[in-house]
């Protein structure tokens, strides 16, 4: 309940990592797939991007990392990886399971 | 200092001065540490909400680097319940794109197990479909809800009507049941979402309807984590502790009436959960600064025992965001920024 400026909006700018904008996407993922608490979480994403961990939520920087690494980006420019081709990419990197991109490659016969 | 601005639990403003302030801070945190036997706040930690407070901004945020992950219960449905026509993938891309959610849920507008149980295969193409089209993990999320399995939404006897008829063998009996039932529902509409690709699955607003609620939640996390050992499943909590409505109710030798989160947590890791929602109530008569140091004495008593990630619920009406459809966000961000500086967490 409450209006989604004051919820998602206010927590996203007072406490959040910004989503695709930096890497709460990713470091989401190694907190749903290996159980991992923030830090932990935050440093193997780091890790995995080689990046610093004040980095993860920096807009610029993740946005040219994103961008190379082809794993989604909040503007879609084109021929970049989008959707489910970017969380193929996402599953590669970070080296997680992805639920759906491995029921895409079920599915496909890949 | 003059007086600091602040509000209600119900969002109403009120100015107080430093002395009152404090003097909430304190009852505050007395009475979260009385009800779950746990340590208040230390008068450092008074201290920075006392200046958080005194601040004259209207917005504040946490140091960079202690940002975290954010989980949203019932989102997709926050998008239309505004008045904005879109349909439910178009409501993820908006907080994925327009509102920087690191995580989305998709759900139904009757949002709870029971009722998804006949209409999952219309569920399941909409994820299937929105997985294509978005990048960040994606939840299915529903209620437990017990209260629907008894008459006469359900096939049981209604304990809400045997325990004031002094039924009480058969109100007990009745919410065993409905914990059978449930489980069957949670544990099906679960796994069709999972094969459809869901990143997690999550059991909101568990505890809604008691003991028995809780343990339905925990025992389908249970059968799902042996069913799936890869599944995220992600239990956020209705209140702050556990109705005794069945009262006798035990997950592995653990009582559950009464239980605060500090002990929920511990259960949910033995379910085999991957995330615990903690909740604390807003009281909507008391001030801001005694709701918000009792919801962070709570949560930091859960923070410190858990071993899974938690995310506080710091939605309207939890975790000291007042009580409106419209909170303040001068409120909600001192709220946000209090409990991600002070607690131990993982997540919102």
């Amino acid at each position: 309940m409450g209006d989604p400026v004051a919820m998602a909006i206010t927590h996203a700018h007072a406490s959040g990592m910004g989503g695709m904008r930096g890497a709460g996407d990713l470091v989401a993922r190694a907190q749903m797939t290996k159980g991992m608490r923030i830090q932990e979480a935050k440093n193997y994403v780091a890790d995995k991007l080689s990046v610093s961990n004040t980095e993860l939520t920096d807009p610029v920087i993740m946005t040219e990392v994103r961008e190379d690494l082809q794993i989604g980006q909040m503007t879609p420019l084109p021929e970049c990886a989008k959707g489910i081709e970017a969380k193929f990419n996402i599953s590669r990197v970070l080296d997680i399971d992805i639920n759906c991109v491995n029921r895409f490659k079920k599915r496909t016969g890949m | 200092m003059g007086k600091i601005f602040t509000r209600y639990g119900d969002g109403t403003p009120v100015e107080l001065s430093e002395k009152e302030f404090m003097e909430d801070l304190v009852a505050g945190t007395e009475d979260a540490a009385d009800r779950a036997s746990v340590p208040q706040l230390s008068e450092d930690e008074l201290d920075y909400l006392l200046k958080m407070y005194a601040s004259k901004s209207s917005f504040v945020s946490v140091e960079p680097g202690r940002e975290v992950i954010l989980t949203y219960d019932a989102g997709t449905l926050k998008i239309r319940r505004v008045g904005v026509n879109v349909d439910r993938i178009q409501a993820l891309q908006i907080y994925e794109k327009i509102m920087g959610a690191d995580t989305m849920e998709l759900c139904h507008v009757d949002y709870s197990y029971k009722p998804l149980k006949p209409i999952v295969t219309m569920e399941q193409p909409i994820l299937e479909q929105a997985l294509l089209a978005t990048h960040i993990p994606l939840f299915y999320g529903a209620m437990p809800n017990l209260g629907l399995y008894s008459q006469p939404d359900g096939p049981f006897p209604n304990p809400s009507e045997l325990l004031p008829n002094g039924k009480i063998d058969e109100a007990r009996e009745s919410l065993e049941m409905t914990v059978v039932d449930a489980v069957k529902d949670i544990v099906f509409v679960a796994s069709c979402m999972y094969e459809s690709g869901a990143d997690g699955i999550n059991l909101d607003s568990v505890g809604a309807a008691g003991d028995a609620d809780f343990l339905a939640s925990l025992i389908a996390t249970e059968q799902l984590k042996a069913k799936y050992p890869e599944i995220c499943i992600q239990i956020g909590m209705a209140g702050e502790f556990i109705l005794g409505m069945h009262g006798q109710l035990e997950y592995k030798g653990t009582r559950l009436a009464g239980l605060y989160a500090h002990d929920q947590v511990k259960l949910a890791k033995l379910a085999g959960a991957t995330i615990f929602g903690p909740v604390v109530n807003t009281n909507t008569t008391e001030s801001t600064p005694w709701n918000l140091a009792r919801a962070i004495t709570f949560m930091k008593a859960c923070g410190e025992v858990a071993e899974i990630p938690i995310h506080p619920n710091m939605g309207m009406g939890v975790g000291a965001v007042p009580v409106n459809d419209h909170p303040p966000i001068d409120t909600v961000s001192r709220a946000s920024t209090a409990m991600t500086t002070l607690v131990k967490l993982d997540g919102l």
